[in-house]
């Protein structure tokens, strides 16, 4: 635990610095930036979830008024590289634009581009396309069968990848123990949907031959990415961050928009943008999440102790490969969850539909393993007729027992769970929690206590490529931070990425404060573009507060050291008698003998020849901070080091279900939240909060349906729901600090923790609820119509009998 | 999302609406434009005209005459909400009222337009249609009353034919000393149209008697459904909770329910009974305090 | 067509297709960039304005209609450069946001609200808030922000007033 006032601004209730011009309208998204000349991109799309494009007529469209160009798969494929995928599997190689087979009903098939975007609309719908339907599959088991209609005919099968892992004595332990359990529990197609779609803008200077871009972009290797598949170099590529982007955990990932709209740009000599609106952000944004269905089983003692676990995962991601697969690679750095599950077996499966295309999603596939996780542990303790607190008490993770190995060769850093539970269960009064659910279920409602931890892998690194690519070698994902101080003595922090309202400009600012000893206000944080940049790899995988916390502290301790090396020059003593303090260095021996900001500004900038010998004159530092505890391949049996750090959430919920409607309300939230030491408490918590309202989403109300001719049900906000404020209850957080050891301040990331548990403890106390009935509810979302149904056919059923 | 191109006139008086519908058949008429305008950003409505009467002088207002509260169509749905004189005379639309979309729809959002576009789910049509509102139209210079349940013809369809325009909604105020109501509706979430809705609203006499009913379902079916056989059975009793329930399922028994992505057929059935019963409860609830 | 609208006390004069809503005009025509595209099917709420103090969907209004209103857009909020109004400032106060594209018409709807009722409960605020969708937050410090500067208005006697 960090002690109360160790830091002076770090963990201080400060205001957040990027809230100012959000408030005032001031934000600068990517839809406020319209370059002069600036033409606009419709798209039109295949109506059908699988067909072969027969021909495409672009001559109405092009003879229409504003219309300057109607842009084809084939011309496109013709010019560019596919895009990049993440597993090795070539031949599932996409682009913007389907050329030959359309693969997914609202994959995009052309792209009009005209004055306004309203008359490339108009355009869009002169396109005329003959389209010859092929033979699809949507459901993820049925596509993994054998025979089943191909999504991609070159690639043979409808499988990206399926590896099993096994780590530890799994059958072994399965033998002795005295219990088994097997379930199957699915996670529905759901996403993020931010409530600013994807937009990017490009604009090609060929005197120049540059493509400018700015992007509502949240994305590791896009400049890269982009400057490849135009075949461009890269330095001819320009990504501006200093784009605020308006919601994404983790979707934002734009690639083939961008490339078509560079594509464009360089095709027609000006700039071109692509704003989606909904219902292609929905049906063509690419930015679905995890489908997946889990197969438990796990082995376990009288006690209600695990001692082993099989999962095999398969996941739907959709049309096209792209990155989505590794969501079931991220999770093997938490594979157990807090639990001491000794051995592991792990099947890892990604196949291919007619769906919407996949994306990375908060907690990139973190939240659907530890909703499965979750679910078998109530399970074991409803078989054993056991409590669940006691059985979670049982298997969690001891204090004293950390650092700790897992099986799949990650070693978590710190926790206290067994505290934080107390914690929880003492600040909600769970006896009296208990009562009132009873209290309601003497009412005649259907009431049910939610149970649920769960880890939130931390530090974002790049391990799972290397595990199941092993073409891929990168071992580490760094975050850089470069800062100087003026000859006038201000400081600049500058940092390597966009932001989508994880308030890093506050952060950064935070900790260069901290450093320093200045006051955070005094510290101006911009951005750079990707060719003034340092490495940067983007906020993914909870990764900033260690990252890029940790490159600025870096960074700001090098000016730190600076200082004092100027100070014991001048003063002619060695740097260890030099003491820093509020910007001004001073002999620890005689306080009066010292060196003031403005001093030591003045030497570094202007008074070179008072500078130690050899010394860089003027005051810019940057530091480029690779992953704590990162930096190694797999073992051949698929062992590595995931995240380097783990942050843990416990959520306890009361529900009360209506019998008669099956509509699920929130009673009480109580979570129990240690994310180490906190940076800004008013972010970590909106973004606990926050992520909490996503996973509620998740559980109850949000999904990508699908009807059986393959068509997207929910393309617009009518039919997916997300959740307003009626919809999210009051969170009561519990707090709880267990520092971590990689880290500068003992901080661990916070962004995905509510997402991770939120789903889980629904499920439970939904499960709780109505497991007098006989009813076990095994997949999300649990709809209100769908619960009604089940829970009528029960009661039915009780009377029957 | 853009809508098709489309002309825009704002007429200043009735006549001259009627007659620029009268000249184009693809023509539409806007008022708050609520639903009509999601609609034409998706280019699932095109009108190849906009013919405005949202500000069409004459036609907001709320008043009382001859035992009914008439209400101008272009009324909008935030001043319905707090209106002093619905809240008395009218207490089920009162309470229907803020399960209408949001606050920032009922703000441009008119009874008019919610009678005109005839949702089952719509909470405005629910009440019209269970208290047996009258609807005025003018077509021309001809105006035209019709009963609600006469409106009402089918999904989404009504009787006002294409070149008229539906200028009041006149719903009846009852006089009984002793009026209660109720109404339920079931959503995802709070604010969204309903699966079911019920509405009730009843008249006791002292000893709390039923002497006057009236029962609805909306978003069931393609159309309201009054359940006027229930209302039938309520008069001279006292609320028996088993036998409302009795008779609202055997009143239910024969409806096709609509079945689509959030809701069953079996569950729209199911949970139409519940919310009547309960709504009618309510009512008689209500009637009683107010004894 | 040609319509004169009345924004944030001023009289601007715009040439406009009919097919172009409110959202679009303010966007495209003033460089009023503070209203927000999300949904342009009148359900998220982002592009909340004020029509005569009523927080309206101006994806959900044609330009040619909003002739005649006082609109109120989150850019007439500001007392000034660099200042914040009282509800503004709460918001930062409470960080009532994330990523802030939802936040103008967050406050706006805040506005609304606070000009008809000082003292609203945490179930008035909620509900007023409820046809505008957030990702990031969860809420709970939008509802904060609120309840803050109702009290803070309150207790200096300050008034939203009509815009």
């Amino acid at each position: 635990m960090s002690a109360p006032g160790k830091f002076r601004f770090v963990s201080a209730d400060r205001r957040v610095r990027e809230d100012r011009r959000f408030v005032a309208g001031k934000g600068r998204f990517v839809a406020d930036i319209v370059p002069a000349g600036t033409k606009h991109v419709a798209l039109v799309h295949c109506p059908h979830p699988a067909a072969r494009i027969v021909s495409i007529d672009k001559a109405a469209a092009l003879a229409m008024p504003g219309v300057a160009y109607v842009l084809d798969g084939a011309e496109l494929a013709g010019a560019t590289n596919p895009l990049a995928m993440g597993l090795d599997t070539p031949n599932v190689a996409r682009w913007p634009l389907a050329s030959d087979v359309a693969r997914y009903s609202g994959e995009w098939v052309a792209a009009v581009v005209a004055d306004t975007r309203a008359l490339a609309e108009d355009a869009a719908e002169a396109v005329q396309i003959e389209y010859e339907p092929l033979p699809f599959v949507l459901d993820g088991e049925e596509a993994y069968r054998p025979g089943s209609p191909l999504v991609h005919q070159a690639h043979g099968s409808n499988v990206l990848l399926d590896r099993t892992f096994v780590w530890g004595e799994v059958e072994r332990d399965f033998a002795a123990s005295p219990h088994t359990l097997k379930h199957r529990v699915t996670w529905g197609r759901s996403s993020t949907v931010p409530i600013e779609t994807f937009g990017v803008t490009a604009s090609w200077d060929p005197w120049r031959e540059m493509l400018d871009i700015w992007a509502s972009i949240q994305m590791p290797k896009y400049p890269d990415q982009t400057a490849m598949a135009l075949k461009l170099p890269m330095s001819s590529v320009r990504v501006h961050y200093d784009v605020d982007v308006g919601g994404s955990y983790g979707v934002k990932r734009g690639i083939k928009h961008t490339v078509l709209v560079g594509y464009l740009s360089r095709r027609l000599g000006v700039p071109v943008r692509l704003i989606e609106d909904r219902m292609e952000n929905m049906r063509g944004g690419d930015m679905h999440g995890p489908e997946r269905n889990f197969d438990v089983e796990v082995a376990f003692d009288d006690q209600g102790v695990i001692r082993s676990m099989k999962m095999r995962a398969l996941d739907n991601v959709g049309a096209y490969a792209g990155r989505s697969p590794f969501q079931l690679g991220k999770p093997i750095g938490a594979i157990v969850g807090p639990y001491k599950i000794k051995s592991v077996a792990y099947q890892a499966i990604a196949v291919v539909t007619n769906k919407t295309v996949q994306e990375a999603v908060r907690a990139f596939g973190q939240a659907p393993t530890n909703y499965a996780i979750e679910r078998t542990i109530d399970e074991v303790a409803n078989r054993l007729g056991l409590d669940r607190l006691e059985v979670r008490r049982r298997n969690l993770i001891r204090h004293e027992e950390f650092p700790y190995l897992i099986p799949s060769g990650s070693t978590y850093d710190s926790g206290d769970y067994h505290v934080v539970i107390d914690k929880v269960l003492a600040h909600a009064g769970y006896g009296d929690l208990i009562a009132e659910r009873d209290r309601l279920r003497g009412q005649g409602m259907l009431a049910g206590i939610g149970i649920a931890a769960c880890l939130e892998p931390s530090g974002g690194n790049s391990s799972f490529e290397p595990l199941l690519n092993p073409k891929v070698g990168t071992t580490t994902w760094m975050d850089s931070c470069r800062i100087s101080i003026d000859l006038v003595g201000s400081i600049t922090a500058t940092m390597h990425t966009t932001s989508a309202g994880q308030g890093h400009e506050t952060m950064v600012g935070t900790v260069v404060g901290e450093v320093l000893e200045v006051d955070p206000e005094r510290v101006r944080v911009v951005r750079a573009d990707s060719l003034n940049s340092l490495p940067s790899n983007s906020p993914v995988g909870s990764r900033m507060a260690i990252m890029l916390g940790g490159a600025a502290f870096h960074a700001a301790n090098k000016l730190k050291d600076k200082l004092i090396a100027i100070a014991a020059h001048e003063l002619g003593m060695p740097v260890e008698r030099i003491a820093y303090k509020d910007g001004n260095a001073f002999d620890t021996a005689a306080p009066d003998k010292k060196r003031t900001w403005v001093e030591l500004v003045t030497i570094a900038h202007r008074h070179i020849h008072r500078l130690p010998v050899g010394m860089e004159p003027g005051l810019s530092v940057s530091h480029i901070m690779p992953v704590p505890t990162g930096g190694a391949l797999p073992t051949a049996d698929g062992r590595v080091q995931m995240y380097p750090c783990f942050s843990f959430e416990f959520h306890l919920v009361l529900i009360a279900i209506d019998p008669d409607l099956g509509k699920p309300q929130i009673k009480r939230y109580v979570v129990g939240h240690d994310c180490g030491t906190v940076i800004n408490p008013k972010i970590v918590r909106g973004m606990t909060i926050g992520g909490i309202a996503h996973g509620i989403g998740a559980a109850l109300y949000e999904e990508f349906a699908y009807s059986n001719d393959g068509l997207l049900m929910t393309q617009s906000f009518m039919d997916y729901l997300l959740p307003s404020s009626h919809e999210v209850p009051p969170v009561e957080i519990v707090h709880h600090e267990t520092p971590s050891p990689h880290t500068v301040f003992g901080q661990k990331g916070s962004g995905e923790s509510g997402y991770l548990g939120a789903p889980a403890v629904i499920a439970s106390a939904v499960n709780d609820a109505v497991r007098p009935l006989g009813i076990v509810v095994n997949s999300l979302p649990i709809k209100v119509a769908q619960l009604g149904d089940m829970i009528a056919a029960a009661r039915d059923n009780k009377k029957g009998n | 999302m853009k809508p098709a191109p489309f002309e825009y006139s704002r007429p200043a008086s009735l006549d001259e609406a009627c007659a620029l519908l009268k000249a184009d058949d693809s023509a539409r008429l806007i008022a708050g434009g609520q639903t009509l305008v999601p609609l034409m950003a998706m280019r699932l409505a095109r009108p190849t005209r906009l013919i405005d009467i949202a500000r069409l002088p004459g036609l907001a207002y709320i008043h009382e005459q001859g035992g009914e509260i008439a209400i101008g169509a272009i009324t909008k749905q935030h001043v319905v909400e707090s209106d002093p004189l619905v809240r008395a005379k009218l207490p089920l639309l009162a309470m229907a009222m803020p399960h209408v979309g949001h606050t920032a729809t009922r703000a441009r959002g008119t009874v008019g337009g919610s009678l005109a576009n005839a949702d089952s789910a719509a909470e405005i049509v629910l009440v019209a249609a269970t208290l047996g509102a009258t609807l005025r139209w003018r077509d021309g210079g001809e105006a035209r009353d019709i009963a609600a349940a006469d409106f009402f013809v089918g999904p989404m369809v009504t009787a006002l034919p294409q070149t008229a325009c539906l200028v009041e909604a006149r719903f009846p105020a009852w006089s009984e000393p002793h009026v209660g109501v109720g109404f339920h509706e079931i959503n995802a979430r709070a604010s969204d149209f309903a699966f079911v809705s019920a509405a009730a609203q009843v008249a006791l006499d002292a000893e709390g008697r039923c002497t006057r009913a009236a029962i609805g379902i909306g978003a069931a079916t393609a159309i309201p459904l009054r359940l006027d056989g229930v209302a039938q059975s309520l008069h001279g009793a006292r609320f028996d909770e088993s036998k409302v329930r009795d008779a609202v399922k055997a009143a239910l028994a024969g409806i096709e329910p609509m079945a689509d992505l959030h809701a069953s057929a079996a569950y729209r059935r199911r949970v139409a009974a519940t919310l009547a019963v309960r709504a009618i409860g309510d009512a008689f609830r209500a009637a009683a305090r107010r004894s | 067509m040609k319509v004169e609208l009345d924004i944030n006390n001023e009289k601007h004069a715009v040439e406009v297709e009919p097919r172009m809503s409110l959202l679009d005009c303010l966007r495209d025509k003033l460089l009023l960039n503070g209203a927000h595209a999300g949904c342009e099917h009148g359900v998220c709420g982002a592009c909340t304005v004020l029509i005569d103090g009523a927080a309206v969907r101006s994806c959900l209004m044609f330009a040619v209609q909003a002739d005649g209103y006082a609109i109120t857009t989150i850019e007439g909020l500001s007392p000034g450069p660099g200042e914040l109004s009282p509800i503004q400032d709460a918001f930062c106060e409470t960080h009532g946001m994330q990523c802030g594209y939802c936040t103008p018409a967050m406050i706006l709807a805040a506005h609304a609200l606070l000009s008809k009722n000082s003292q609203p409960t945490r179930d008035e605020i909620v509900e007023a808030i409820s046809g505008n969708i957030c990702r990031c937050t969860g809420y709970a410090q939008i509802v904060e922000a609120i309840a803050l500067a109702a009290e803070r208005m309150r207790g200096q006697n300050i008034k939203t007033g009509q815009p």
